[in-house]
């Protein structure tokens, strides 16, 4: 059961929130960029190199060892946290875009061939449409992609004439980045591996706000992403099930994915180290556990129950804003009455999906999201502004840029309320 | 006839009204973008435009008695403010001046981000292009 959480102690741990910003104190809504960081993870950065700095897997020494006992603790515990089958399907790597380039060119070039078909959607963020589209070219592969509907949510019918047996892999977000929408993942994987076909999610946005059990899922690969799960940057997890690991060549050469090296021939570790070449980032993979703690503490429920508040508030605020103007309200659904030259309310929210995590993504007719970027900055508010690295999806919405707040954990009611106060402001100048 | 770092000083000292505060100064700079004259539609070709990510930049330059002015344009208001004053700072000047001349107005007038964020915002990339084509006419001459 979700219970009402006390805010402010949470917010008391993340020290970068009290802080003023021109002046004002900073209100943080760029969550789905980046999750700022407990205190606990911060110290644990700092135990770690003050305390335990050493190579791990390696010296038979004190340190070393210490070391190596917390890289393989966050293991275990993001093995909990996805609740993978075995601890071994969980892989380190510096994000979700390089766990999703470890698969397209792994598995991708021994499994993909000429004609074959990889399917994305029309909301992927870049880095889960290029690496697709960089093996596609090379093995002549082809890249397909589920076309939405103006509320942002993906066309299951087409995607289920798209699937056919020549399917190999089906890679899609299971949040999007620029709209919120959940997609219907479960439904996704059952029907393409009805046909053979393997399915990577790109979890980047998923994890911090949804219950994550891959088992349950049965997805072949996920993709996640520390930074935003209030972990530190520069680590991320690539799980993915043992017999597709197993029978994946390595990614990359180097020292740890080793068994035998010798110059005619090198026989390789096994999973999860025949992926993990060179030292990988200790420190913060061994911080990334504090991470994990902090939100198993809260518990997802109550994680959700709070941002989804958060959420409503912000639509119903901005939804109200348009009302006080014009009497009526827009959603991307009502955009064909834009194009038709009726712009007479001055916001237009873009992604409206039924099922949606803590994002609104919005423009305001006239204004450009740059300057409306700039002056919330100005009363520091922190959005993202721009194309949210999905020029795709934003060329499909006939738009250059959103206005994008998301919001998380340590989010307030009276944060929603000084935004849609400095939004009015904007809409009225 | 004033110097370029006499029209930055002026530019400083209306600036310093706003006694640091982000948002009147933002309103300020929307409002001279709004003094820059339109830029004729058929200049605002690929050749003129100086993309950044969010914000883009038209420039199109002319050289008439030795001095370089320039027509110019955005599509986001706060950039369009600042292009304003950059064209009133390096507008009917010699090119000699232009490549001799330091901007300082930006960072005394708060807005030194806009030269951090060169990905995002077309503005430091027009910089950069007056400071070109100030260097090919004075190759002219």
């Amino acid at each position: 059961m979700a219970h009402k959480l006390d805010i402010i102690s949470i917010r008391n741990q993340f020290p970068i929130l009290h802080q003023e910003v021109n002046g004002k104190p900073l209100i943080y809504f760029d969550n789905a960029a980046t999750t700022q960081k407990p205190q606990s993870v911060i110290d644990a950065l700092i135990k770690y190199y003050s305390h335990d700095n050493a190579n791990i897997h390696r010296a038979a020494h004190t340190l070393a060892a210490r070391s190596t006992d917390m890289f393989e603790d966050t293991r275990k515990t993001i093995q909990a946290f996805i609740n993978a089958k075995e601890v071994e399907e969980c892989i380190f790597t510096k994000g979700v875009t390089e766990s999703i380039n470890l698969v397209a060119q792994s598995w991708g070039r021994k499994f993909l061939n000429v004609g074959d078909e990889v399917i994305i959607s029309t909301m992927e963020h870049h880095s889960n449409i290029v690496p697709w589209q960089m093996i596609c070219e090379e093995k002549g592969a082809i890249l397909k992609v589920i076309p939405i509907n103006n509320a942002g949510e993906l066309l299951m019918d087409e995607y289920d004439k798209m699937l056919s047996t020549k399917t190999k892999m089906v890679a899609c977000v299971w949040v999007s980045n620029a709209l919120g929408t959940i997609n219907p993942v479960k439904n996704i994987i059952e029907k393409a591996h009805a046909l053979g076909a393997k399915v990577l999610l790109d979890g980047a946005q998923a994890c911090s706000h949804l219950e994550v059990d891959v088992q349950d899922l049965d997805c072949d690969f996920l993709a996640i992403s520390s930074h935003k799960l209030y972990g530190p940057t520069g680590v991320g997890v690539l799980y993915g099930k043992r017999e597709l690991l197993d029978a994946m060549p390595p990614y990359q050469g180097g020292g740890e994915m080793i068994k035998e090296v010798s110059f005619d021939k090198t026989t390789y570790n096994d999973i999860p180290y025949k992926f993990e070449a060179g030292t990988p980032n200790i420190g913060d993979v061994i911080a990334f556990k504090y991470a994990l703690d902090f939100v198993n503490e809260i518990g997802k429920e109550n994680i959700a129950t709070h941002e989804n508040e958060l959420l409503k508030h912000c639509v119903d605020g901005l939804l109200e804003i348009n009302q006080s103007f014009t009497g009526t309200s827009t959603s991307l659904s009502d955009r064909n009455v834009m194009s038709s030259g009726v712009e007479t309310q001055p916001i237009t929210l873009i992604g409206t999906a039924k099922e949606k995590v803590s994002v609104q993504s919005f423009i305001i007719n006239d204004m450009h999201h740059f300057d409306a970027g700039m002056m919330l900055d100005a009363k520091g508010i922190a959005v993202r502004t721009g194309h949210h690295c999905t020029q795709p999806l934003m060329n499909y919405l006939g738009v250059d840029g959103t206005i994008r707040a998301s919001f998380s954990i340590y989010n307030t009611l009276e944060e929603v309320d000084v935004f849609l106060e400095a939004v009015r402001k904007l809409v009225k100048r | 006839m004033k110097t370029i770092t006499d029209i930055q000083n002026e530019i400083i000292e209306n600036f310093e009204l706003f006694d640091g505060d982000m948002e009147s100064i933002l309103f300020y700079l929307m409002d001279l973008g709004k003094k820059l004259p339109a830029m004729p539609e058929a200049h605002k070709t690929e050749d003129f435009i100086v993309k950044g990510c969010q914000s883009k930049v038209w420039l199109f330059p002319t050289f008439v008695d030795g001095k370089v002015c320039f027509e110019a344009d955005s599509n986001t208001e706060i950039t369009k403010g600042l292009v304003y004053l950059l064209v009133t700072i390096w507008g009917n000047q010699t090119p000699k001046d232009i490549l001799n001349s330091e901007l300082f107005f930006i960072e005394k007038i708060g807005m030194s981000r806009m030269i951090g964020s060169q990905r995002s915002n077309g503005f430091v990339s027009m910089i950069k292009q007056i400071k070109l084509y100030a260097l090919a006419y004075k190759t002219k001459l």
